[in-house]
């Protein structure tokens, strides 16, 4: 009785979990992959795909040029196929978008004097981490060797 | 000894209180990108005009005298709340305000001028988005300040309203006073 309750229940609630984990599977995470591009080569193709990953999109924060739906990232998609096609180098298509919106677009930001802190910050809390670590240790050791 | 124990986790923790207040405080401002083109030379553009779409108008048209550029849609909200202020500059600033229609479709746009009133000294409309790319627009509204040498001068990001209003009026006020001497 309670076994065949159990499989009426049961089996529904999986079909839903399912249903569930489906829909939250990423899909094509590459918003710029459903749009028609000719590229000239295979090269170009990668690049148009690695500047668009890591170039962020400035309506929607959180998401990178790739990846966003949003009109303004598929207008950048377009800008920054055009100048592709017209030879521009990498570096030149960051410079672009950086004159425009900012280091704030780049998703790796510059190496300059404002930030340091990101990018030594996490090398000075490990290095007093491991300071800290050393003094406990010691100080562990001493009790220890008085005791 | 004891007090160092206590105090130390404590002002750490305090120190992380204090930074999420801050970071609490700020989040509005750091979504706001900070245009770099503030101080540096405002990019020409051509762009058909709204009302007259086989009439293009230029940038250069306004050469050596300030002007603002209000960028606007009928699908922007925002646009609405900050439609007042809009009036307001153009009765007081005394300079051209120039309307850029962004990502419209030109029938909406037109029928919102007409249902909240035209404000504007012109409009151009960019629906394709490269001159609005190429002025770092991401979002409306946003209102450029360009000055008589042709520098943008001040940009904001979001609806005009009582206090930002005012702030523009003295701006203005500046770069006419630089403009005249």
């Amino acid at each position: 009785m309670i076994a065949a309750a159990m499989n009426k229940t049961f089996i529904p609630c999986l079909l839903v979990a399912a249903a569930i984990v489906l829909a939250t599977l990423p899909g094509p995470a590459d918003a710029g992959a459903i749009e028609l591009r000719e590229f000239s080569s295979e090269v170009e193709e990668r690049r148009f795909r690695s500047l668009t990953e890591e170039l962020r999109c400035t309506v929607c924060q959180n998401e990178s040029l790739a990846e966003s739906d949003a009109p303004l990232a598929r207008d950048l998609r377009r800008q920054i196929h055009h100048q592709l096609q017209a030879g521009r180098s990498d570096s030149e298509i960051r410079d672009y978008m950086v004159e425009r919106y900012g280091d704030f677009v780049l998703y790796r930001p510059p190496f300059a004097a404002h930030t340091m802190i990101l990018w030594f910050g996490p090398v000075i809390l490990l290095l007093a981490g491991l300071v800290a670590v050393v003094f406990a240790i010691r100080r562990r050791r001493k009790i220890l060797e008085n005791s | 000894m004891n007090m160092l124990r206590l105090g130390i986790p404590l002002l750490i923790f305090a120190g992380l209180v204090a930074l999420l207040v801050i970071g609490l405080q700020t989040a509005e401002d750091r979504t706001r990108v900070a245009s770099p083109l503030v101080g540096r030379m405002a990019p020409e553009f051509t762009l058909p005009k709204l009302y007259e779409p086989e009439t293009e108008w230029s940038t250069r048209e306004l050469e050596g005298q300030p002007w603002l550029l209000n960028v606007w849609g009928s699908w922007c909200y925002a646009c609405r709340e900050e439609h007042p202020w809009m009036q307001r500059l153009e009765q007081e600033s005394g300079i051209p305000l120039v309307g850029f229609n962004w990502k419209d479709e030109r029938d909406d746009a037109l029928g919102w001028l007409d249902r909240f009133g035209d404000a504007w000294t012109l409009h151009v409309r960019d629906f394709e988005g490269d001159a609005a790319i190429d002025w770092g627009v991401y979002g409306a509204p946003e209102t450029f300040l360009v000055d008589a040498n042709g520098i943008i001068r001040h940009k904001i990001i979001g609806p005009l309203d009582e206090e930002i209003f005012y702030d523009l009026m003295d701006r203005i006020e500046t770069v006419r006073e630089e403009h005249q001497s």
